[in-house]
């Protein structure tokens, strides 16, 4: 059977970050990943990131995939598997992992440390008609556009004004695709005022306290109906309002992915300022097993920036665990640490930052 | 207000804009951003001290507008496209608007354009004055705009011969 120190499950911006700094320490890594190709959401994201230059603001998400991807290909202690799904853990810290178009070729794998990075997937929306053709998430119309150059449609409804609702507004309206509207439940924009900014002085109107109620169409979407919502998110009556749209959009919020780190038997809670059931850390970002890490948006709804910290401090910290050496251990835990924090200094991460306390797991001795 | 439309308003508005006196004196900054969040390009970008030095990520850029020279390399450097360059004094009867441009097909110069107000209407005719290619894809576009549009015009739109 295959053998590894460090196994990274998930090759976005936490996965390779984590594999990148665990390598640079000497480990052995074999990092896997479903992609065709590795770097996870941020391939996808055309718009230049925010955060200091230590952590690449200015720089578009796609230009950040390239340079971590540039250095995992550098480090020759670094195995990669990828178009493959990890579908399962075992007792004797044995993975399996299904590979290929197919899925016809079975790998196991034996890791002394998993580090799981498999981020997050979109949140549907109940709404009638929400099966018809024309109904994507996001993530979906990101890849569509961004990586297969593919139109996903003409005329847009978006549903959510958080940041990718707001930044997938932007890239449609980049690639020539009209945005109907944007609507948001809440009753303010919950992405960066920046980005909404942006997309309205282009024209594209964002309707706070409104949903989408219902979406009409024969084969496919044609039209949508929108409502003003009260503060429980029920729908006003007679505040309807019709619009000519032949796709909708879903940016309704993201949930972790954490199917592995139930079945390994991670301590689970359902934190509902980090999106849903993660795994309880310390802020070594281990979990409740001492085999286990965890980084990046499985650990609970965040920026990029903030998964690529938290991977730096996973594999650092699952290398050290391993008996790999390096001089100013303390001092380069401390600093990610500080990193964090003061990317989580403002007002918009308050919540976070209310679910990460929630999440945490205190060490007795550093 | 602005966080339901996204459209910021006068009282926002009035935090970032220069004095009448400095406008008068040419070429300025407007940093149109108003909410705490982790970013200090705009800062880093500056050479000449006029964007403050961020004590914390999450400041709001403080501009010391004697030392702006209104010379553009914060445009293209704010993540946020939040940033624009004023020129009251261009000419007698226009005004000089500086913006952030990641749109296709870039316009001409020469040619003439559509001014769009924050909220994305059409409140006057502008002329192409600058096309500014810059290598990070945030390019910058020179627009001559009626005085009394310099403060309401940030945005174009050009029309595409191709649609």
């Amino acid at each position: 059977m295959r053998e590894t120190d460090i196994a990274i499950i998930g090759g976005g911006p936490a996965g390779l970050s984590a594999a990148i700094y665990a390598a640079s320490l000497g480990a052995k890594i074999t990092l896997i990943d479903d992609g065709l190709e590795l770097g996870g959401q941020l391939i996808k994201q055309t718009h230049k990131f925010f955060g200091s230059e230590a952590q690449f603001a200015g720089i578009r998400g796609i230009e950040i995939a390239k340079k971590l991807i540039q250095e995992i290909e550098r480090c020759k202690n670094i195995e990669l598997i990828t178009n493959a799904t990890v579908t399962g853990y075992y007792e004797d810290e044995v993975i399996t992992i299904i590979q290929g178009a197919d899925g016809n070729i079975m790998k196991k794998l034996k890791a002394q440390r998993i580090i799981v990075a498999t981020g997050a997937s979109e949140n549907m929306l109940p709404f009638i008609n929400n099966d018809l053709p024309g109904v994507y998430g996001a993530g979906a119309v990101q890849t569509l556009m961004n990586l297969y150059g593919v139109v996903p449609g003409n005329n847009v409804l978006m549903v959510g004004a958080g940041n990718i609702g707001l930044i997938v507004s932007y890239q449609l309206l980049q690639a020539g695709i009209k945005v109907e509207a944007i609507v948001e439940a809440l009753p303010k924009i919950g992405g960066y005022l920046v980005h909404a900014s942006k997309i309205r002085r282009l024209g594209v109107p964002i309707y706070t306290s409104h949903s989408l109620k219902e979406v009409y169409g024969t084969d496919w979407v044609e039209k949508a109906v929108i409502s003003k919502v009260n503060k429980n998110f029920e729908f006003i009556p007679e505040t309807e309002k019709e619009l000519e749209v032949d796709t909708i959009c879903l940016a309704v919020g993201l949930s972790p992915l954490s199917d592995l780190l139930w079945q390994a038997g991670c301590q689970m809670k359902y934190i509902v300022e980090l999106g849903g059931y993660v795994a309880l850390r310390d802020d070594h970002m281990k979990s409740s097993l001492d085999n286990i890490y965890i980084a990046g948006d499985v650990a609970g709804i965040e920026e990029a920036s903030s998964a690529m910290l938290e991977g730096k401090i996973a594999g650092l910290n699952a290398a050290v665990s391993l008996g790999y050496r390096v001089d100013n251990f303390l001092e380069l835990n401390i600093n990610l640490r500080k990193e964090l924090k003061e990317l989580r200094a403002n007002p918009l991460s308050e919540k976070v930052k209310i679910g990460l306390e929630k999440a945490l797991i205190k060490r007795e001795v550093d | 207000m602005l966080e339901k439309t996204g459209i910021p308003i006068d009282d926002d508005l009035k935090k970032v804009i220069p004095d009448k006196k400095r406008l008068a004196k040419g070429p300025v900054v407007i940093i149109e951003c108003f909410q705490k969040i982790p970013c200090d390009p705009c800062a880093i970008s500056c050479k000449f001290g006029a964007i403050k030095p961020f004590k914390d990520i999450n400041d709001l850029p403080q501009v010391d507008f004697n030392k702006c020279t209104g010379c553009g390399i914060c445009i293209s450097a704010c993540p946020g496209l939040a940033i624009f360059v004023i020129d009251k004094n261009y000419s007698e009867k226009e005004s000089l608007v500086k913006l952030p441009y990641e749109m296709l097909p870039l316009p001409e110069k020469g040619k003439e354009v559509y001014a769009l107000d924050r909220a994305g209407k059409i409140v006057s005719k502008a002329k192409v004055v600058r096309v500014q290619k810059i290598k990070n894809k945030t390019n910058i576009i020179s627009i001559s705009v009626p005085k009394n549009m310099a403060m309401k015009v940030r945005s174009i739109k050009v029309e595409d011969k191709n649609q």
